[in-house]
């Protein structure tokens, strides 16, 4: 395949989500011109709307917004953990990317996610299963995709622990006795533990100590660097953005009001609430 | 003796009304036709209380005619409280005859054990189960087990056996180790003990499972593969007993309970009581083919 072809990894169309019942006129009615993501008319709430983009192998792609601009929910769409109201998305290594993994059945879903996906979330408690110890989390992942063998599991796990930095010899301990960082570390081990193509970091720094978001931070680079893997990159804070990612976008009130290069857009913003976000980042 | 008939003629053949019984049956077929797979049913109100063997009665019940011969077993035996107080009941509610003898019985109703004696094509097996769902030790809301099912999404299940293996080098598992059936749904085996999966699967005979706490009926149809979940390097096997063996027949190829003395010593005995008593008399015995036996003695 040539470079001029550009042949995504993932493309995402119109993707929507609004609770409660739009009317007619609550696309046209909200969004940043509105300074609103609650439909007048209906008081439906917009969490985003007509998002596209393409993702390209090996990209990372950062969204960035502030608190309710609904870029977590662009991630949790995309990682079935919510059905969008309207919207499709192909994965290029489901079925050759000709099929709209958003509309597929909840088996097929399942495959995708634990085949093709890894989903590092904000709260660990979100992705890993506080009951298991790490290493059982991530066999939980290596068992999804079809892997039966206790010792070959144990393996790659501590060959998965050792990469991110947390001592083997706590394997076998539950990550309720692990520091806010390591619990992070492993969450990020099990996501990567099948080798996905496609990895979403939703604030994966918020809440962490600034020596440890440095250490986490640094570890996402190693591991992108080295696997090669797409990732898209969800946070509010700039630093996070600038330091991870290629390419970006910028939602507010549901809606992405700007998107290009990081540099470009940390360089010179062309939306005023860009602007603003880049003019506060000291 | 005037007979007692007095308060029988006021309830319908074999306790339960006729639309209920065939309301179970119907919901028999459907857990027969989806082997495994645990059927919703109405549970009707009976003379005990849900949980002490309703799953077992209603199932048993509907089943029941005049000329069934019932054996009620509670964990191997014959006679404690539990198969008495069951069997004299069904018996009173239809006068049918009741047995012993496993090889003389048409229905069998039994709580946490399946028999050592070999069960035949006309024969019916219908176990009590306190709780059908396997996948509750793992994951506590009932609808997201049952999207589990649909979707045949057992990794917590798995990860719960790894979990075992890693913290105490075993399946620690003693009763209920889940199994797979017909290569589809995860079923817990009603308590029974290791001992008895392997007689689960590919037998001559039907096992019906209810549980009437928890209104769920399944079933595991005749000739049908049951699989105890395993690892490709950390396998199933049955309870190991050593050493050990029955003091009363020196048998070792049976399931043994232990006794204790009261000067703290420890004895084994055969759990099934109608095979040791068997075994005692120096009868003809037809135990089941258990392949994992072949693996552990001698």
């Amino acid at each position: 395949m040539s470079m001029q072809q550009h042949p995504w990894l993932l493309r995402v169309e119109n993707l929507t989500k609004i609770y409660g019942e739009p009317g007619p006129d609550t696309l046209s009615k909200t969004g940043p011109s509105f300074e609103s993501n609650i439909c007048p008319d209906t008081d439906s709430i917009v969490a985003c709307a007509d998002v596209s983009f393409d993702l390209y192998p090996g990209e990372v792609l950062g969204i960035v917004g502030e608190s309710g601009s609904g870029k977590s929910t662009v991630v949790k769409l995309l990682c079935f953990d919510m059905e969008p109201s309207v919207g499709n998305a192909w994965l290029r290594p489901y079925m050759d990317g000709a099929v709209d993994m958003l509309h597929v059945s909840g088996q097929q879903k399942r495959f995708i996610r634990h085949h093709l996906m890894g989903v590092v979330y904000q709260n660990p408690r979100d992705g890993l299963n506080f009951r298991f110890s790490s290493g059982g989390n991530i066999a939980e992942k290596l068992i999804m995709a079809g892997h039966m063998h206790v010792g070959r599991i144990r393996e790659r796990a501590s060959f998965l622990l050792e990469k991110t930095e947390v001592p083997i010899r706590r394997m076998d301990d539950l990550p309720a006795s692990f520091s806010g960082g390591m619990q992070q570390r492993v969450q990020i081990a099990k996501a990567i533990a099948n080798h996905p193509p496609l990895l979403f970091l939703d604030e994966v720094t918020t809440g962490l100590d600034v020596s440890v978001q440095a250490k986490v931070l640094d570890l996402i680079r190693e591991l992108q660097q080295e696997l090669g893997v797409a990732m898209i990159v969800v946070s509010h804070d700039l630093s996070v953005i600038r330091m991870l990612t290629d390419r970006t976008l910028v939602m507010k009130n549901g809606r992405v009001v700007e998107s290009g290069l990081t540099d470009q857009i940390l360089q010179d913003p062309q939306h005023p609430y860009t602007q603003l976000l880049v003019s506060s980042l000291l | 003796m005037t007979p007692y008939t007095k308060y029988q003629s006021r309830y319908n053949f074999a306790f339960i009304d006729e639309s209920t019984k065939k309301e179970i049956r119907r919901k028999l077929l459907k857990a027969i036709a989806i082997p495994g797979y645990q059927v919703p049913y109405s549970s009707p109100e009976m003379p005990i209380a849900r949980g002490w063997g309703t799953g077992g009665l209603h199932v048993t019940l509907s089943l029941i005619g005049k000329e069934d011969v019932l054996k009620v077993i509670d964990q191997g035996s014959d006679a404690s409280v539990n198969a008495c107080n069951l069997r004299e009941f069904i018996q009173s509610m239809t006068q049918c005859q009741t047995t012993y003898d496993t090889v003389d019985a048409t229905l069998i109703q039994s709580r946490h054990r399946i028999t050592e004696e070999a069960l035949r094509e006309d024969q019916i097996f219908i176990f009590q189960v306190p709780q059908p769902e396997p996948l509750r030790s793992v994951e506590r809301y009932e609808f997201k087990t049952r999207q589990m099912h649909g979707e045949a999404d057992y990794a917590k299940m798995w990860v719960s056996l790894y979990e075992s293996f890693v913290r105490h080098g075993d399946i620690m598992l003693g009763a209920g180790y889940p199994v797979k059936v017909n290569g589809r749904y995860i079923m817990a085996p009603s308590p029974i003990p290791r001992w008895d999966i392997p007689n689960l699967s590919q037998a001559k005979t039907l096992y019906l499972f209810g549980a009437g706490r928890e209104k769920r009926l399944y079933a595991v149809p005749p000739f049908t593969t049951v699989e105890p979940l395993e690892f490709e390097d950390v396998k199933f096997n049955i309870e190991q007993f050593g050493d050990q063996r029955c003091y009363k027949t020196k048998y070792t190829r049976a399931f043994l309970d232990e006794l204790y003395l009261d000067d703290g010593s420890r004895m084994h005995v055969v759990n099934d009581s109608n095979f040791l008593d068997k075994l005692e008399a120096g009868a003809e015995v037809n135990p089941f083919f258990n392949p994992y036996l072949a693996k552990i003695d001698l």
